[in-house]
């Protein structure tokens, strides 16, 4: 019998039972919950009449629809006031731990449950949001929800799925100057499409992978939604129990030896069989941008944008439409065109070391007149990292401002939205029409391609500074 | 909740052949701020089908008296991009009962059989015949019947079958929900959590 994939390992341990003929009920070991997605599904408990079943085992935090500026004050806008507000009502009814509003751990919920050590390998982890995702670098189990599905884990600690099938993507060898981990996943999505994965469990690895911080591999992993699949992993190692080890909420003394030996056995087994396995080249990626409005729609910053006759028939009326939104004519050259604001921040790059990266290339340099950024950083413990590190002066220097943490213009719910018609350069993970605000276009880049952007004021390729 | 249940479906559609229809298109997200499932059908694709002002976009589909029914047909890889399941409410509020698709994204999957809103994959061949039917004859009428699995154009066909997991077709069928059972699994899960303590 064939060896079991990192996948298996944990998903077998949490099957409770198997419904004929149908799902597995899968046992829940972590439950984020926020505020947009979770009101509908705490109003069903009551109509039921019953409990969060585990609230130790739930977290929540105000994320998507808080403001970025003045989070000291009453939220304005009239909606997310009051939708901030039933969350908090919601989890002191319902006993669920809340980072709300100004707490100290505060954040998006894809940042703090890695910063806090709640996020753990091996566990099952759910939350009403797709980029749930990100949570997989540890080598979890993790994946987005929808709201009868939030209600479903918050009454049972358990949900009715499934089982994916299994896909390995291998990235081998040394990444070039100026690629990070953001340009792999933009590119494995430009190579297979934003369904390529859909239906599917990935996991990534390969030597490019193992290189890389947690941070980066967080990176990919929120982006494994993009592809379409259930979630993206990546096995845990050395790496791993650095980053964990010492957290607020990480075993401690003896269990966390025992924890380190339990993690030590979940890596795919040598000869474990995946059910489609892909291959990619490290030294094929360069600094990526997408021109489109799905985040398959990518390229190489130096390339141009694809002509009609390189697309299949039946998608050459949705990518028209695409680059009509855009204003992009095909074969047009990435470099040089314009660009009106530039966002660092979301749970795909809103972390210590992209601020740190940002940072260091700016520094020393200015932003450009025409450009209006908005730096947000992923959680109040990166935005007091960035203020240890000295990164808040450096960027001030440079002209721009750090604003205060959230999930920002990365959907758009709070006043961050980018202004009809305008550019911008984003690191965030959708290029959705309207996804930034209506009428916004947005293309997709790492934090260095935003930083090069940034100071030229025009799409830029970083490695012209490196 | 209790979803309503779906047997057998005849119905005129409503064509949106675009590919790739993520749910920030179905729901934009300044929409979901709401503490109810109520109200979003008004807002189902709003960006396409009102202008700044809020006046109908006269090119829409849904703007257009032609085209009107219960049954949406839509290009390849259907709701894929946020797990919101306001894009299952914003679908079924504006009185959609079934989706029709040669690809559905998983999530926006799971969001509308947990709503009694029926996703039906169909082949690529089988979509473009279903497109050039309506765009012919807006008055085209599809029979969609959950028991035998079989999505049928009238009145003589083609005719195609469609894949559902059985749990899930017994829940529509039944108007049954997952909560539910897993309330009445309720010692099971007991067994679970003592087991892996």
């Amino acid at each position: 019998m064939a060896g079991k994939t990192l996948f298996e390992k944990i998903w077998d341990k949490h099957v409770v039972t198997i419904v004929d003929g149908g799902p597995s009920v899968l046992y829940i070991d972590r439950h984020f919950v926020h505020e947009v997605t979770s009101p509908q599904a705490f109003a069903g408990l009551k109509d039921r009449g019953i409990k969060v079943r585990r609230p130790e085992k739930t977290v929540a935090t105000a994320d998507h629809n808080i403001p970025t500026i003045e989070q000291e004050l009453p939220i304005r806008d009239e909606l997310s006031r009051f939708q901030v507000n039933k969350l908090a009502l919601n989890c002191e009814e319902f006993g669920v731990p809340l980072y709300g509003l100004n707490h100290k751990w505060n954040g998006i919920v894809h940042v703090i449950g890695p910063e806090l050590g709640i996020t753990r390998p091996g566990m099952t982890i759910v939350c009403g949001d797709s980029h749930t995702s990100t949570h997989g670098a540890f080598g979890s189990i993790a994946f987005g929800i929808g709201t009868s599905e939030v209600e479903m884990v918050l009454a049972t600690q358990t949900l009715l799925q499934n089982k994916p099938k299994t896909m390995r993507i291998n990235i081998d060898g040394e990444l070039g100057n100026g690629v990070v981990s953001k340009d792999i996943v933009l590119y494995i999505i430009s190579q297979i499409g934003t369904g390529g994965a859909t239906g599917y469990f990935v996991e990534f690895a390969g030597s490019s992978i193992r290189s890389l911080s947690m941070e980066a591999r967080m990176t990919i992993c929120n982006m494994s939604i993009e592809m379409g699949a259930r979630g993206g992993m990546i096995a845990p190692d050395e790496t791993t129990f650095e980053y964990i080890k010492g957290r607020e909420f990480a075993p401690k003394g003896t269990e966390w030896d025992k924890a380190v030996e339990e993690w030590r056995q979940l890596p795919s087994d040598a000869d474990a069989e995946f059910d489609k396995e892909l291959q990619f080249k490290a030294s094929d990626i360069e600094p990526m941008i997408t021109y489109g409005t799905n985040p398959g729609m990518g390229i190489g910053i130096s390339s141009s944008i694809p002509n009609l006759e390189d697309i299949e028939k039946s998608t050459q009326a949705t990518f028209s439409k695409s680059l009509q939104y855009m204003d992009f004519m095909p074969g047009d050259a990435m470099i040089g065109k314009k660009v009106d604001y530039v966002f660092v921040g979301s749970c795909t790059n809103g972390r210590i070391e992209d601020l740190r990266a940002f940072a260091e290339f700016i520094k020393g340099k200015k932003k450009a007149d025409n450009i209006t950024a908005w730096i947000v950083p992923g959680s109040h413990q990166v935005e007091a990292q960035a203020e240890e590190e000295g990164i808040r002066q450096i960027l001030e220097e440079a002209g721009f401002e750090m604003r205060q943490p959230g999930c920002s213009a990365c959907l758009a719910m709070n006043d961050d939205k980018i202004p009809e018609g305008n550019y911008a350069v984003s690191t965030s993970n959708r290029n959705f029409e309207g996804r930034q605000g209506p009428g916004a276009r947005t293309m997709l880049v790492s934090p260095l391609t935003a930083a090069a952007t940034a100071v030229t004021g025009k799409i830029t390729d970083p490695r012209d500074f490196l | 909740m209790p979803i309503d249940k779906f047997v057998k479906l005849e119905s005129t559609c409503v064509p949106v052949p675009i590919e790739n229809v993520d749910t920030d298109q179905i729901i934009p997200a300044r929409f979901l701020k709401a503490t109810t499932r109520e109200g979003f059908g008004d807002n189902l694709f709003a960006d396409w089908r009102y202008d700044k002002s809020g006046n109908p976009k006269k090119d829409f589909v849904l703007n257009d008296p032609t085209f009107s029914g219960q049954i949406l047909v839509a290009g390849q890889n259907f709701g894929s991009g946020s797990s919101r399941e306001h894009a299952a409410w914003a679908i079924v509020g504006y009185g959609f009962k079934a989706v029709v698709s040669s690809f559905f994204a998983d999530i926006f999957k799971n969001n509308s059989l947990n709503n009694g809103l029926l996703p039906v994959q169909v082949s690529k061949e089988f979509l473009e015949v279903l497109f050039q039917s309506i765009e012919k004859d807006p008055k085209t009428k599809v029979v969609i019947d959950l028991e035998n699995q079989k999505i049928t154009l009238q009145p003589n066909g083609p005719s195609e079958s469609f894949d559902i997991n059985p749990y899930k077709k017994k829940c529509m069928l039944n108007g049954f929900d997952d909560i539910d059972y897993l309330l009445n699994i309720n010692n099971e899960i007991e067994s679970w959590e003592k087991a892996h303590s």
